[in-house]
């Protein structure tokens, strides 16, 4: 126990920190991926052929690659990839992109296209004759969407997001190899220092437990909430 | 885009393919079976041998894959009696133990994708095969396994193309999988993007013989 004291003696407030990361970069990353979700869910949905074609290129190819390939891709890549914008603006010193940055985009784009088939088969089981009947009653389009789709999608979503925030969860374990200070890494950290990794990776598997079953606590809440009036 | 670094890494990425495929396919077979085994206790009405497959399945399911896998080739080791028994054999390899991780968590994932099988299968036919005098244990063999194995087939591709997106981690534990050498190329040449091209194209190209063959179990095993 006295190795996860709070201090410098023992391990408890850098865990500790390391949890607030990992909880920082599963909702920065499930924000990331709303973001691309709303890009990509009206692609996907769209009339156009070249359109649902960009859509389903992005969720197919990122959900058929492994997580471990995307990071390494953002890992190796990210920096380069900016340093040749920014060249094109006449930059051409080093830039060095923060680890936090590197690893909420890599999980975020790969939350956005799990979010993204949510989205999709949310709006999909919506009744066609609610879209009719705000476009009889003269309602304009950005109102259509966001006053009488958009409530009705996030409850038919819910319980599927919940999923996707687990997934995302999950893999913000992965982002430790490049070396971002969350649970997964700062148990490899203390594991290496005190030679007892099996006490320090239960511990993290511990960690993971008790987010995810709280996470699952909240979201019911939520889903009972947004339930209301069925 | 340097098209010749492509050239000359798709072989050894190809070489390396093989590595994640025994990889996938043995934990996926053990996998199998110990999801299986899971179900048939999670549908057992005593409440502690629920309780435990329940609680397996639970933890399981709701830690990282990486964590399971270190826990296994990194803390295992740790316990000095098991140094001593013949399972140190096993366990000092890397690659017996990314499969041993692996099925643990496919198993886990199986057994909650067949017991919502078992589940759904309408007490009518149970109830037929009663009435028809036949034994509970071949009702069970040849009337509720085969149903639940049709009825988990969609949920089971998905699992199956989780599962080989899993062995990319197989990599962190030094066995040079078809992430691990891929990383190794990037990491060596830092042409990422081309590398990832390569390397995402193999792994696209298994998810869709994997999903076109499980369309085409469903079409074949389907009840119309």
């Amino acid at each position: 126990m006295e190795l996860l004291a709070f201090g410098k003696t023992g391990w408890g407030d850098e865990l500790f920190y390391a949890t607030l990361m990992t909880i920082a970069v599963s909702i920065t990353a499930m924000l990331v991926g709303f973001v691309f979700a709303l890009i990509f869910t009206p692609l996907k949905i769209s009339k156009y052929k070249t359109l649902n074609l960009v859509g389903n290129f992005y969720t197919t190819v990122i959900r058929g690659v492994p997580e471990l390939l995307v990071i390494y891709l953002f890992f190796f890549g990210g920096s380069g990839a900016i340093m040749y914008v920014a060249s094109i603006f006449g930059y051409y010193e080093y830039i060095e992109i923060n680890a936090f940055i590197t690893g909420s985009m890599a999980i975020g784009i790969i939350s956005g296209a799990y979010s993204t088939e949510v989205f999709r088969g949310a709006i999909q089981s919506i009744d066609k004759g609610q879209f009719e009947a705000a476009k009889v009653l003269g309602i304009n389009k950005f109102g259509q969407f966001y006053k009488i789709i958009l409530p009705q999608m996030l409850r038919l979503a819910i319980p599927n997001l919940s999923n996707v925030w687990q997934i995302t969860l999950k893999d913000t374990s992965l982002i430790s190899v490049t070396g971002l200070v969350e649970i997964m890494r700062q148990s490899y950290v203390a594991a290496g220092s005190t030679r007892d990794p099996l006490f320090f990776y239960s511990f993290a598997a511990v960690l993971y437990l008790l987010l995810t079953y709280i996470s699952m606590k909240l979201i019911n809440k939520l889903e009972v909430r947004y339930s209301r009036g069925y | 885009m340097d098209f010749d670094l492509m050239i000359t890494s798709f072989p050894k990425l190809l070489a390396a393919t093989v590595v994640t495929l025994k990889l996938l396919s043995a934990s996926l077979f053990f996998g199998l079976l110990l999801g299986l085994f899971f179900a048939i206790l999670r549908i057992n009405k005593n409440i502690f041998i629920n309780k435990f497959a329940y609680g397996y399945s639970y933890v399981f399911r709701g830690t990282p894959l990486l964590v399971q896998i270190f826990i296994i080739y990194f803390g295992l080791g740790q316990i000095e009696y098991l140094r001593t028994t013949f399972l140190w054999v096993i366990l000092k390899e890397p690659y017996w133990c990314a499969i041993i991780a692996f099925t643990l968590n496919t198993g886990a994932y199986t057994s909650e994708i067949l017991r919502s099988a078992f589940q759904t299968i309408k007490p009518g036919i149970i109830e037929a095969g009663k009435s028809l005098g036949i034994s509970n244990k071949i009702i069970f063999y040849k009337i509720q396994i085969p149903i639940a194995i049709r009825q988990s087939l969609p949920a089971y591709g998905n699992e199956i193309i989780l599962m080989m997106k899993g062995t990319s981690l197989a990599s962190t534990v030094t066995l040079m999988d078809l992430t691990g050498v891929a990383k190794y190329i990037i990491s060596t040449t830092f042409k990422p993007i081309e590398v990832f091209i390569v390397a995402g194209g193999i792994y696209l190209f298994m998810t869709f013989i994997i999903h076109n063959l499980i369309k085409f179990l469903e079409k074949k095993y389907s009840f119309q």
